[in-house]
């Protein structure tokens, strides 16, 4: 097949690219630059969007010996994922840009442009796995579980699964490591990248800040008695409990936590630790990555949370709404997350959560 | 097969280049040393020093060697500026970014005022507005830089008149893309300064000389040994030295048939895609460039297209981090941001053949269609 790699600059997605052309596909390898104005040096634990990563991710195509392409996506992931990133904060949400970078660029503008060009599919450094099944190709987590980046792909649809390629989902990390060593590829030591690609210090509260304003709001408790100021309440996260900065102290002394942001009052609400227990969550727009479900109620996971536990559940589909009904309560889940739904290790399929109770 | 269309880039080197420089290679000797081996050394570079000033119609002491044509560049361009007491650098708008960079630093570092002569629609400097500028501020002009012929279009430029305009009035012509392609006379011509390369003409990468107009004096970029007139020091590389002279001796450029391969070319696009637009073909071109607009793609696109079909050609604009951006050439031209992003450069040199040239237009409709396919998929 004719495949494009998308290479970030690290060593996942340079070794993805080298097995892809030992299994005999003919490889292209490409970098998205998603930032209009990128900066010259990595910082941090950043690791895809400065000059130097895509210096790193073309040597490594040099090495591979494959062609190498820099395609400009930054209008794309601007608009798509950075955008999004801020107006679902200021609207009380909490988003995950990398799961919408995955469906709006990675397998979506970019498979597209592949597809028109004649290329076959996608191949990247997600450490994920499919298989062929009588009903088609099915995603399924990573042999290493600390790795396991399924939850972060459960937003592709079928036809996106089908034009994607992940050779590094059978492998663990140490073992992709070493690989990088023995083909000579200088990233093998490259440290992961963590943080979120566009926002280089890390602060993520200081970013949106900067972008959305501080003003100032109460926190509140759960009766609507002031107990507090913020400046800025989308810097708050659900289940949060430093930096709270109350001045009233609970009846019983115990800590308090976050439990609900409210944007159109600019409110914080704030209550006790039992107080954030969620047993059952609703999410919209639901993706099937596999055959889609219907309204019977079956048994499964469900994980709200990039590297969360996947928690025992009941889910079905209400109308055009995803339901999971947890085994055990879960403390603090913001609306915003992905829910995504697990059949052993088979991804059935994710929604945004739009509700919890 | 696969197809090389890149030589306003960079050229094979002539196998009478390879070898001069492999026999250079295997002696010792600083050219600056009084001893045998230094003599003999110093010989070999003043014998090239010579060749090449004779094809050039300048004296050797009018070459100065430097490591690259960029390096000419802004030798000339900063030499000139801290020589004068002005302080207007007037260049032409499709300069190459080792001239128009040079001057914007030194209008950003340096008290220098920049103008920019604007071109035709067809890609030549307009002499009006440079005899408008002269006459109304001629006596504050540092000096006027105008290219021989454009790197991405091929375009060649009036330098006679500009130097008739200019007067008194120092003159630099970046000669490097149409040197021994075309006549080129630095004397005739009755430039202050010019610069040329040695691998866009079968040399080696790394080599590049600023003509400079004997008796004239400008401050140097690199201080040391000051091998080159104290404007230019450095042991000077006698092997990339020599290998250019033979280069440059071998006159091995074949005009005539390098214009009828990009003629040939031309035909067969048209009748492919008849949409396509020749950018600069009404004007005097060099004989092998040729840049087309494919309406409706994006010259990236075609680019990896291009190259999976195993035919090297360029945009000819300079990137920044790889990422492309719309050729100030085009733009200057008048061209918009999205056909400026939708053009490619082909450039032929004497080792094509009509089998390349055949070979191209087979894989061109192809290459296009999905071109455009990408793009109209980039748009959703």
């Amino acid at each position: 097949m004719k495949i494009i790699a998308a290479m970030s600059g690290g060593v996942d997605s340079a070794v993805a690219a080298a097995r892809a052309v030992e299994a005999g596909h003919e490889v292209i390898g490409v970098h998205l630059a998603l930032s209009s104005n990128p900066q010259k040096y990595r910082s941090g634990a950043r690791g895809c969007c400065t000059i130097e990563d895509s210096h790193d991710a073309r040597r490594a195509a040099d090495v591979i010996g494959i062609p190498f392409y820099i395609w400009d996506m930054a209008d794309e992931f601007h608009e798509g994922v950075v955008e999004n990133f801020m107006s679902e904060y200021a609207a009380g949400r909490t988003p995950n840009p990398c799961l919408r970078c995955n469906e709006k660029i990675k397998f979506a503008a970019v498979l597209d442009r592949a597809k028109a060009m004649g290329f076959d599919g996608v191949v990247t450094g997600h450490y994920a796995r499919t298989q062929e099944t009588s009903e088609g190709r099915t995603l399924h987590r990573a042999v290493d579980p600390l790795k396991d980046q399924s939850y972060v792909l459960a937003v592709l649809n079928r036809e996106q699964i089908d034009g994607a390629i992940f050779p590094l989902g059978d492998t663990e990390k140490v073992d992709i490591r070493k690989e990088a060593e023995v083909r000579g590829l200088a990233v093998a030591q490259k440290p992961d990248s963590h943080d979120i690609c566009f926002v280089p210090s890390g602060d993520n509260a200081g970013w949106l800040r900067d972008r959305l304003g501080s003003e100032t709001g109460p926190i509140v408790d759960q009766d609507g008695r002031k107990i507090g100021e913020h400046n800025g309440a989308y810097t708050y996260t659900i289940g949060q409990r430093k930096g709270l900065g109350l001045s009233v102290a609970a009846a019983d002394g115990s800590p308090r936590f976050v439990l609900k942001i409210e944007p159109i009052s600019n409110t914080v609400v704030v209550g006790a630790r039992e107080d954030l227990a969620v047993n059952s969550m609703r999410g919209e727009r639901p993706i099937f990555c596999g055959p889609e479900i219907g309204a019977a109620p079956t048994r499964g996971f469900v994980q709200v949370r990039a590297h969360g536990a996947a928690l025992g559940c009941t889910y079905y589909l209400d109308g055009d709404q995803l339901v999971a009904e947890l085994d055990e309560p879960l403390l603090g889940l913001a609306t915003g997350q992905a829910m995504v739904i697990y059949d052993g290790d088979r991804v059935v399929g994710s929604a945004t959560i739009c509700e919890t109770a | 097969m696969s197809v090389y269309l890149d030589h306003a880039a960079t050229t094979p080197m002539f196998d009478v280049a390879i070898d001069a420089m492999a026999q250079s290679l295997r002696k010792v000797g600083n050219p600056s040393s009084l001893h045998t081996e230094g003599r003999s050394t110093r010989k070999d570079v003043e014998d090239a020093r010579e060749k090449i000033a004779q094809s050039i119609g300048a004296l050797a002491s009018e070459i100065i060697f430097t490591g690259s044509g960029t390096e000419a560049n802004n030798a000339a361009i900063k030499g000139l500026f801290w020589h004068s007491d002005k302080k207007v650098i007037l260049v032409s708008s499709i300069e190459h970014q080792a001239i128009i960079d040079p001057a914007k630093w030194l209008a950003e570092h340096e008290g220098a005022e920049l103008i920019e002569i604007p071109v035709t629609p067809s890609g030549v400097i307009e002499l009006d507005f440079l005899k408008q500028i002269v006459t109304a501020r001629g006596p504050e002009i540092a000096l006027i830089s105008v290219m021989h012929s454009n790197n991405e279009t091929g375009v060649i430029q009036p330098i006679a008149e500009v130097v008739a305009i200019a007067g008194d009035i120092p003159v630099h012509c970046d000669a490097i893309q149409s040197f021994s392609k075309v006549p080129l006379s630095f004397k005739e011509l009755g430039l202050f300064a010019m610069s040329i390369s040695a691998h866009k003409v079968g040399g080696p990468l790394g080599i590049g000389a600023l003509v400079l107009r004997r008796g004239v004096e400008i401050p140097a970029l690199l201080h040391g040994g000051g091998q080159e007139r104290d404007i230019r020091s450095g042991t000077l590389n006698a092997p990339s030295i020599v290998a250019f002279a033979a280069a440059v001796e071998a006159d091995i450029y074949n005009a005539p048939k390098v214009t009828a391969l990009r003629e040939a070319f031309e035909e067969g696009v048209r009748q492919a895609r008849p949409d396509a637009i020749f950018n600069g073909q009404s004007v005097q071109r060099l004989p092998g460039i040729s840049n087309i607009t494919f309406p409706g793609t994006q010259s990236d696109s075609l680019l990896l297209l291009m190259d999976s079909e195993k035919v090297s050609c360029s945009t000819g604009a300079a990137c920044s981090a790889g990422v492309h951006r719309p050729s100030h050439v085009l733009l200057a031209m008048g061209l918009n941001e999205i056909t400026a992003q939708s053009s490619l450069r082909f450039s032929f040199g004497s080792t094509n053949t009509e089998m390349d040239v055949d070979y191209v237009l087979s894989v061109l409709p192809r290459v296009i269609e999905r071109g455009l396919a990408a793009n109209s998929v980039g748009k959703r």
